[in-house]
């Protein structure tokens, strides 16, 4: 037993910075010998980040990585892994169109004569294959004729080739498996788990948490909340750890939202009637009226992304229908929803929110400008204007209305993307994760904005990993769980009720 | 740190301006003109009209100019359109064939008459801007609407445009001697007749991507094209648009072309000339990952391309030897726009820092 607990990886007090967001603050970690350790955390909680600080992809601003009891520094991927730090990321980053066999040893190819030794090549990969993961297949195939679940092996073990790989980074490698898939993933992780790998499993399934894991390390805001004997915690205790409460700093928002939802009418600006999209969301019905925030709370992979993102039109819905005053939606498409006045500000800001070479005055009119059409062009001074208006309202922190987005700080985009929407004058303002990556204070001034902008006769759904913050933002609660609605809360709703919506009845 | 002083700033903005090295590139290969090469720069004054070495380079660079101002809108879309050169071919042989069908009859008919011509001038003119817009709205609705990677797509025109064209010429050089028609390529109202048409281009161009959203939502599309669409842009029209008016600005070029040579040559027209139009796009400092551009820089960029051509025939350079010489510049100035170099040349150049 005392050899099975020896820590074969102890990370201590870790730190790392990026230009305006603290990723990582004071966070450490341990993993035994022969164990699987769950590193668990909403979006943005620092998970990957970690992960890059331990295989060199990042470096630490402070702390220290123990290896076997000694002090590393890794420099590169490539040099972690020749310390037997593995890592099988999300997206099988392998070639589909070469076979098993190439994919395995690509860049490590036995030779003979100075060609590739194809024979011995195939055994090896084969042997592999058999031999760590119990998979038996024919590895002269093109990877792309497997299934993902497959790919996941083979990115596995092309992983653990380097025969003295003592730890596996496992980077939610079951989001995209089918529970068979799952299966057979969880019995290879079990058996390298019996051959003394220390295994971290990062994933956002609670189930297979409680399935796979013996320990849990729970991070939150680049924050370390604890390490967990995973027999030892609910699910509930789990799931609150992860998004968090704190009790302070309640009280003014909490004056404020009472203040405002004296605003909320009973006329509905917008309804949703069984409206889904299969595999994405089941069908929903959704009202959202005047003057009212409506928080989206469900954990990753939920649906709150999907719900915005049908809401918006910028994926078409296959049931049900929207109508807005009163009257059916024909037309979905991201064009028409800004026409209506509906403004989605997506989840992934760099990949759908910015244009980073445009200027801050350029993103800003973006949206008012596609409204108007081609021709229609917002002369220079009216662009300032609209510009300058919002940089003011929203303080948005740039040199100039000319500056290209892409200097700003993460928190300044975000309030740029904001502004777009904001001078649409929308309706109805749906925002995803407006407040990821966003520093303390900025988060609070954006929650004020959504508030402001509600008493104003709008409405606006807002989706946030945090509980505590969509809690505090929200009149109204939608609670969604394995792409459905599974629950509705309005009024004054204790913290704990929400939890036990988004863990289920299991919990 | 110290603040930058005044200087540092001006020098900067200067620097960082888009056309600052296409006009270094340009300068360098006219100093080079000036010093090795007599008489360069000497403008004659013939019966009113302009001539001289100088002035060739903008008569003889003008149909990469037309091409390069589609293409910079291609481009900045994150395109490229590889199909200009057939187009302008094909283009040629609607002109060509329309003013003397004689190749149709299977045989080569010499006209003599510098007045004779099939069809009317006009309708010559509008029936080969029709087809390059095809041509053009072709390439856009692959790109855009079958979502094929640009390279791919207009690769097809390339390869088949030419035998479009001489299909459409029934395989045959068509002698165009029509002389309203010549007045295209070769007329002089002081200066070419053919910069007049660069300079019509360019202006509406550049009227309408500066001062319609259009130029906007191009850059938009090029630098992000999920943001755009999140942002209600609809990236396949602009895409679309950019395509088909690259085929027209092709359409003009070819016409300026076989006016010049006084055929339509459907294997020859416009051979290579995409990659010189994508060339001088890409000397102008529009990146070929798309984004912003400027259409001035692209006009500047092609002159830089017309004015190595002529400095080595000026030189003595023989013409197998041309293209050679003409890649040994071209790398040169392509690495003037690496970062590296850029930082280098701001940092040698920038007034001292006190220390």
């Amino acid at each position: 037993m005392s050899e099975v607990d020896q820590n074969i990886l102890s990370m201590e007090g870790i730190s790392k910075t990026f230009p305006g967001v603290q990723a990582l603050d004071d966070v450490s970690l341990s993993l035994k010998k022969g164990e699987i350790l769950c590193l668990v955390g909403e979006n943005g909680a620092g998970k990957s980040t970690l992960m890059k600080v331990l295989t060199g992809v990042d470096k630490p601003d402070s702390g220290r990585i123990i290896l076997d009891g000694k002090e590393i520094q890794t420099k590169s991927p490539q040099h972690a892994q020749s310390l037997g730090i593995s890592t099988v990321y999300q997206e099988v980053n392998l070639c589909t169109n070469l076979t098993v066999a190439e994919n395995i040893l690509l860049g490590r190819e036995p030779q003979k004569m100075r060609r590739i030794d194809w024979t011995k090549m195939n055994a090896l990969a084969s042997d592999t294959l058999k031999r760590l993961l119990g998979v038996d297949i024919d590895v002269t195939k093109s990877l792309g004729s497997y299934t993902v679940a497959i790919q996941q092996m083979v990115a596995i073990a092309r992983a653990l080739y380097i025969e003295s790989a003592k730890i596996l980074i496992l980077d939610e490698p079951t989001s995209s498996l089918d529970v068979n898939e799952t299966e057979q993933l969880f019995k290879v992780m079990r058996k390298l788990k019996n051959e003394g790998v220390g295994i971290i499993f990062i994933t956002h399934f609670i189930g297979q948490i409680y399935e796979i894991s013996d320990r849990i390390t729970v991070l939150r805001n680049g924050k370390l909340v604890g390490t967990y004997e995973t027999s030892a915690i609910t699910r509930v205790g789990l799931i609150s750890k992860m998004i968090g409460r704190s009790l302070a700093e309640f009280d003014e928002m909490t004056k404020i939202k009472l203040e405002s939802s004296k605003h909320i009418r009973s006329e509905a600006l917008l309804q949703a009637k069984e409206f889904g999209l299969t595999g994405a969301i089941q069908p929903f019905n959704l009202d959202l009226h005047a003057g009212e925030v409506v928080g989206l709370a469900g954990l990753l992979g939920s649906g709150r992304t999907e719900t915005a993102s049908i809401l918006f039109g910028s994926d078409k819905a296959d049931t049900g229908s929207i109508s807005m005053n009163g009257s059916v939606v024909q037309d979905y498409s991201p064009l028409s929803s800004i026409k209506r006045g509906v403004a989605l500000c997506p989840e992934d800001r760099k990949a759908a929110g910015i244009v980073d070479d445009l200027s801050v005055r350029e993103n800003i009119i973006l949206a008012i400008q596609a409204s108007k059409g081609w021709f229609k062009y917002l002369s220079l001074p009216e662009q300032y204007e609209i510009a300058e208006k919002y940089i003011k309202l929203l303080s948005i922190a740039t040199p100039s209305a000319d500056q290209p987005v892409k200097n700003l700080s993460g928190g300044n985009q975000q309030k740029v993307i904001l502004a777009r929407w904001l001078a649409i004058n929308p309706q109805i303002l749906i925002l995803d994760e407006p407040t990821r990556g966003i520093d303390v204070g900025t988060k609070a001034e954006i929650q004020k904005l959504v508030l402001s902008f509600a008493e104003d006769g709008k409405a606006c759904v807002f989706i946030s990993s945090e509980l505590e913050e969509v809690l505090r933002t929200s009149h109204r609660i939608v609670v969604l769980r394995e792409r459905e609605k599974v629950a509705e809360f309005s009024g004054e709703v204790d913290e704990n009720t929400i939890i036990q919506a988004i863990a289920g009845s299991e919990a | 740190m110290k603040k930058p002083t005044k200087q540092t700033i001006t020098w900067r903005r200067i620097t960082e301006n888009r056309l600052f090295f296409p006009i270094v590139a340009l300068t360098l290969i006219l100093l080079f003109d000036f010093i090795f090469i007599p008489g360069f720069f000497a403008i004659e004054n013939r019966e009113g009209n302009l001539h001289g070495s100088l002035i060739d380079i903008f008569r003889n660079g003008s149909t990469v100019m037309i091409l390069a101002i589609g293409m910079t809108l291609v481009i900045a879309t994150g395109g490229v359109d590889l199909s200009v050169g057939a187009t302008m071919a094909i283009a040629a042989s609607v002109a060509g064939i329309l003013m003397n069908p004689s190749a149709l009859k299977n045989e080569v008919f010499f006209v003599t008459d510098p007045n004779y011509t099939f069809q009317p001038l006009w309708l010559v003119i509008i029936a080969a801007l029709a087809i390059s817009l095809i041509c053009g709205l072709w390439n856009g609705v692959l790109v855009a609407y079958m979502r094929i990677q640009p390279m791919v797509a207009t690769l097809i025109l390339m390869i088949s445009g030419r035998g479009i064209a001489q299909l459409i010429t029934n395989g045959l050089r068509v002698q165009i001697t029509y002389k309203p028609y010549a007045f295209i390529g070769q007329g002089w109202v002081i200066l070419p007749f053919s910069l007049y048409l660069v300079a019509i281009v360019f202006a509406i161009t550049w009227f309408i991507t500066r001062k319609t959203a259009i130029g906007m939502f191009i850059e938009s599309v090029g630098i992000n094209f999920r943001s755009s669409y999140f942002s209600g842009i609809d990236e396949k029209k602009i895409k679309l648009l950019v395509y088909t008016f690259c085929g027209f600005c092709a359409g003009i070029a070819g016409l300026v072309a076989s006016s010049n040579i006084k055929t339509s040559d459907a294997n020859n027209i416009g051979l290579t000339t995409e990659l010189d139009a994508i060339l001088a796009v890409v000397i102008g400092g529009t990146s070929m990952a798309g984004g912003r551009f400027s259409l001035l820089a692209s006009m500047v960029g092609a002159l830089v391309m017309q004015a190595i051509t002529q400095s080595m025939y000026a030189i003595g350079v023989p013409a197998f030897a041309l293209q050679a010489i003409k890649a040994v510049v071209v790398i040169f100035v392509i690495l003037l726009y690496s970062d590296q170099v850029k930082g280098f040349v701001r940092k040698i150049s920038a007034p001292k820092k006190e220390v």
